[in-house]
């Protein structure tokens, strides 16, 4: 018998999930655990493990099909037990495919997205053409194939009976579940290609950010500031911590651990940057979950620190060291990756000063912590050569006021700039 | 009109020919005095003289050899090979010289032979004697491939083979000589290489078969029949030429296709066939197009559970149809 595998639940308010790239084909064997396709949510991508041990006989989703919590995705034939993929086979999916639109008019009533658990989203040549040929939408007949298969009899037997669908109707397009009902959009530039100039395709990863880019910049009024910190107290009290906290933690001391210790702190002191906009009113969010913005070989993710403020310098960088090792090994987990309620860009790593960061949706804001460069700044009535750190700010100027972002920053600045060489951790 | 088996159609046609042509002449392994490993030539010997019924040294290669030579020099021989698994110390004659004899002299000369050769398994045959070589031999232009499926095409088939001035290989499924009967007529008529025969009509599933495999494919179309399963069998009777326009045909009607051969899986004509299909007629077709073929085993055992395993059945094929009907 083969066991149906169903999309899980990847996170607590997750309802769907787009099918990024199958790990394993039709036919290969597969370990319990061993990872079997990756999902792909807001601005992320999560190996999906497989539930037992055997040979991956049936997929059911096709790569880039958004599907939703609890759908059967695919079937892994155990070893042992006979396959019966006639018997009782779930129905495929119907592959939901985000389409642009273009027509603003068309934004005025949000189209209701299909029904999907119609299932049966695959057809075989035959029956696509007979069913274009004919002006029919196969997903309207009822299937007598295998597991509920549109067969070229059963769009034969729609013909003779003319159920015929107007060809307006057979080409109602199919809604995106993740379009954005409230914001006209346009269609973007398309690019020029010139002889020589290379197309490369977008991968699902690539997909995922684009659109989540798009629609944090298009539906959310980003506003900007930054602030100068002078850290040169911080820069020795880590330079004379370093070796001694190498050894004894096993993890670099790094200065992402202050900066998600003082942005906690900022949060606490001004809850309405921790909060998210819910169209008529503000979520403030209770717990203050961290998500760091890490550049590796798939592409952006956010993986987050759950409950960064009860967690000391010595946790928050054993955190982060972790999701950071596992980011780059693909490991992480939908759990780390969802949740959070703030997003640090710790930009500085990549040598830049100054960054205007794009707001990782529905959170209120992204703040950024540039390279830290000396600089000789006015010290009382003198020159001196200090440290110096800028953070930025992108804000949802729905939720936050300048005054209140400048205030946020104001907290940052005051704790980041009162360590000293013999502050103790 | 006479009801002959397989083997006496083909032992009443290679007579006719004899009689009816003097170039004609016979030779293999024991094809004289004891008629044949199967009886297939038997008592032509003594009606036509040792000079036309010749007994072969135990030679394949010169078999083959000497029958290109005497075909160039205007006789019509018809070698046989004694079973078809013997054939491969002869291939280098008949792919190399042979097949390609008229393209190589730019038709100066051709090679009117005819190599008749039993193949085939579920006869108890064992190793060396069960063998299909029609895939090795369906890959090479210039030759004819040749198997009926009954009595009345393979005397058809023969006699147009015999008359066919370029080199043929006549396959005969031992598994046939004596299993199935048939109407021959007595008179010489000719059905043409390269088209094949509708053996039944259907609509629901398209089976596309050769030799034994089209008798058994007609067994399961009866019985699926009596399950509300419509199959077309399609006996293609040579898979080369293969006659492309009545398999797509079929495939365009039925949006089905089983293609059942004895041969092994991988490399077997199946294959070709199916990507005929599947370039020609991908949009007609409703399902995968499937194989039902011996297994990629190095060759048939001897023991009967290992021969019933290889051995495609009625039944394996009518299991196979009927998968492909409910998809």
């Amino acid at each position: 018998m083969a066991h149906t595998v169903v999309m899980p639940q990847l996170g607590e308010s997750v309802t769907e999930g787009t099918i990024g790239q199958w790990l394993k084909k039709v036919g290969d064997s597969i370990e319990e655990y061993e990872s079997l396709l990756e999902v792909l949510t807001d601005k992320v991508n999560a190996e999906v493990p497989s539930p037992v041990a055997g040979t991956l006989s049936r997929v059911l989703v096709e790569e880039g099909a958004v599907v939703g919590v609890g759908t059967p995705i695919c079937e892994i034939a155990v070893e042992g037990e006979a396959e019966s993929s006639a018997e009782a086979a779930p129905e495929p999916v119907e592959t939901k495919t985000p389409e642009p639109q273009a027509d603003v008019e068309a934004n005025a009533q949000p189209a209701v997205p299909k029904e999907s658990d119609e299932g049966r989203g695959r057809y075989s040549p035959a029956v696509r053409r007979l069913a274009s040929e004919n002006g029919i939408d196969p997903s309207g007949l009822s299937g007598t194939g295998s597991g509920g298969r549109v067969t070229r009899n059963d769009v034969l037997k729609a013909v003779d009976e003319g159920t015929r669908l107007s060809p307006v109707e057979a080409r109602e397009p199919v809604s995106s579940a993740a379009s954005v009902a409230s914001v006209p959009q346009v269609a973007g530039a398309s690019a020029n290609i010139e002889d020589g100039d290379e197309v490369v395709q977008l991968s699902q990863v690539r997909k995922m950010i684009a659109e989540r880019m798009v629609r944090s910049k298009m539906t959310v009024p980003h506003a900007w500031l930054m602030v100068e910190i002078d850290v040169s107290g911080l820069v020795s009290l880590r330079n004379r911590l370093k070796e001694e906290f190498k050894a004894r933690e096993g993890v670099s001391l790094t200065y992402l651990p202050f900066m998600l210790k003082a942005v906690s702190a900022a949060l606490r002191k001004m809850p309405m940057v921790n909060a998210q906009w819910n169209g008529d009113s503000i979520v403030m969010k209770k717990r203050i979950n961290l998500g760091v913005a890490m550049a590796t070989e798939r592409g952006l993710v956010v993986p987050v620190v759950k409950d960064a403020d009860r967690l000391s310098i010595i946790g928050l960088a054993q955190a982060t060291q972790d999701l950071a090792k596992r980011a780059r090994s693909g490991r992480l987990t939908m759990a780390d990756l969802s949740q959070g309620t703030f997003t640090v860009d710790n930009t500085g790593a990549v040598g830049t000063v100054l960054t205007y960061p794009i707001i990782n949706a529905p959170e209120a804001a992204i703040v950024t912590m540039e390279s830290v460069v000396k600089r000789p700044v006015v010290v009382g009535d003198m020159i001196a050569v200090r440290s110096m750190m800028n953070c930025c700010i992108s804000f949802d100027h729905r939720v936050v006021d300048g005054a209140e972002a400048a205030q946020f920053l104001g907290e940052l600045k005051k704790t980041l700039e009162a360590y000293t060489t013999d502050s103790t951790l | 009109m006479a009801q002959m088996t397989f083997l006496e159609a083909i032992r009443e046609t290679l007579r006719q020919e004899l009689a009816r042509d003097e170039r004609v002449i016979i030779y293999g392994e024991d094809v004289g005095v004891r008629g044949g490993v199967f009886r297939v030539t038997e008592g032509l010997q003594a009606d036509f003289g040792e000079a036309r019924v010749i007994d072969s040294p135990l030679a394949e290669a010169a078999i083959v050899g000497t029958a290109i030579g005497a075909a160039v020099n205007g006789l019509r021989p018809i070698p046989e090979i004694q079973f078809a698994d013997f054939i491969f110390p002869a291939i280098n004659q008949i792919v190399q010289e042979a097949a390609r004899m008229r393209y190589r002299s730019n038709n100066d000369f051709e090679v009117p032979i005819v190599i008749r050769a039993p193949f085939g398994g579920g006869v108890r045959g064992g190793l060396y004697h069960s063998q299909s070589v029609e895939a090795f031999f369906g890959h090479v232009p210039g030759l004819k491939v040749v198997i009926a499926s009954t009595p009345y095409d393979a005397k058809g088939l023969l006699t147009q083979a015999i008359a066919d001035p370029d080199p043929v290989l006549f396959l005969e499924h031992k598994g046939l000589y004596r299993s199935i009967k048939g109407e021959v007529p007595e008179e010489r008529y000719l059905i043409p290489i390269g088209k094949a025969d509708r053996k039944r009509e259907g609509k629901d599933v398209s089976v596309i078969a050769y030799g034994l495999m089209a008798n058994l494919a007609l067994k399961a179309a009866e019985t699926l029949a009596g399950e509300g399963i419509s199959v077309e069998v399609i006996d293609l009777r040579s898979i080369r030429p293969f006659d492309k326009a009545a398999i797509l045909e079929s495939a365009k009607k039925t949006g089905k296709v089983l293609i059942v051969h004895e041969d092994n899986l991988t490399g077997g004509f199946g294959g070709e066939i199916s990507a005929v299909i599947s370039e020609e007629a991908l949009f007609y077709l409703d399902a995968p197009i499937m194989r039902l073929t011996g297994p990629d085993v190095p060759a048939m055992g001897f023991s009967p559970p290992l021969e019933h395993a290889f051995m495609i059945t009625a039944d394996k094929i009518a299991d196979a149809a009927r998968n492909l009907a409910k998809f």
